[in-house]
């Protein structure tokens, strides 16, 4: 069984990977924002912040954060994510499930081609 | 909500919203009786704000008129014959209870809680969780206090150290029987 002190192998691996990450570019982090408020969560934003947690780690992708806000004003098109690249404009993914999760990190993260079929339509 | 570990999480935003250090998550299963206590030392409410805090036209939010989160709380509680209460002091904190009847056939059914608690774990939220979970007297404890500590200083949502969270929490709770929940 797992327990917290079985933490300290994973810490020292990642110690020195945080150093070497600190002193090449923190300004160079991408962020992946899933809205997580009562309309997000019902309508299936955990599996996709958790599918999203996955893909960064098992591409073992570095400089990339996933995190949670609150709701946008627009409870329809949950779950809804938003990709900051730096020096990019901003990226609003609606109705977004885990298999779209998973490609949004493939080809907008990793590739940085916009998956212009999960944007909002017109 | 498919899942009342969704419900918890949710209701747990509300804490984080409230600006609460430490939130302890409370759920016990014993005598056909499931009970989750979800505890903050946020900002709390006053009484006006507490009097209607059930009714789906009260929030605290700019983009909607609506707050969905404690009104399905609530439903999920009283459809499988339990019942939900909310206190709340200014300036202290707020406790949610809602028990269940395990048997009952509207019971929605527990759900990933450790997905859950690893969505909540995040450093841009300096928010601490203390997650109980007892079944049939056999008890676990996840601190991330605890956590925090082990990890000296290394940020919590690394994705690595999250999946590692998530299968600990996993492992633990499948053992004291609260997979079947």
């Amino acid at each position: 069984m797992k327990s917290i002190a079985d933490i300290k192998a994973i810490r020292d691996k990642m110690q020195s990977e945080i150093i070497l990450r600190d002193n090449s570019d923190s300004e160079a982090e991408t962020r992946v924002v899933v809205g997580m408020a009562t309309c997000g969560i019902s309508a299936g934003a955990r599996p996709v912040y958790n599918t999203l947690l996955d893909e960064v780690a098992t591409r073992g992708l570095k400089n990339v954060k996933v995190t949670r806000s609150g709701c946008l004003g627009m409870c329809k098109l949950e779950p809804i994510v938003e990709v900051f690249v730096p020096g990019q404009e901003k990226v609003t993914y609606v109705e977004v499930n885990p298999e779209k999760a998973k490609q949004i990190i493939a080809s907008h993260v990793v590739n940085g081609n916009v998956c212009q079929d999960y944007l909002i339509k017109e | 909500m498919r899942e009342l570990a969704l419900n918890i999480l949710d209701i747990v935003e509300n804490s984080v919203k409230a600006e609460a250090k430490n939130v302890l998550i409370s759920v016990v299963a014993e005598d056909n009786l499931l009970t989750i206590v979800i505890k903050d030392d946020g900002k709390g409410m006053d009484e006006e704000f507490l009097k209607n805090v059930t009714d789906p036209f009260t929030t605290t939010r700019t983009t909607r008129k609506v707050g969905m989160g404690i009104p399905l709380f609530k439903m999920a509680a009283e459809m499988a014959g339990g019942e939900f209460s909310i206190t709340s002091t200014k300036g202290v904190g707020t406790t949610v209870t809602a028990t269940f009847v395990l048997d009952h056939i509207d019971r929605v059914p527990l759900g990933d809680l450790a997905e859950t608690m690893v969505t909540l774990l995040n450093d841009d939220f300096p928010t601490d969780y203390l997650l109980k979970v007892s079944v049939d007297g056999n008890e676990y404890e996840f601190d991330t206090k605890e956590l925090r500590e082990q990890l000296d200083g290394v940020p919590v949502n690394e994705p690595e150290i999250l999946l590692f969270v998530k299968d600990m929490i996993n492992e633990n709770i499948t053992h004291i029987g609260g997979a079947k929940i």
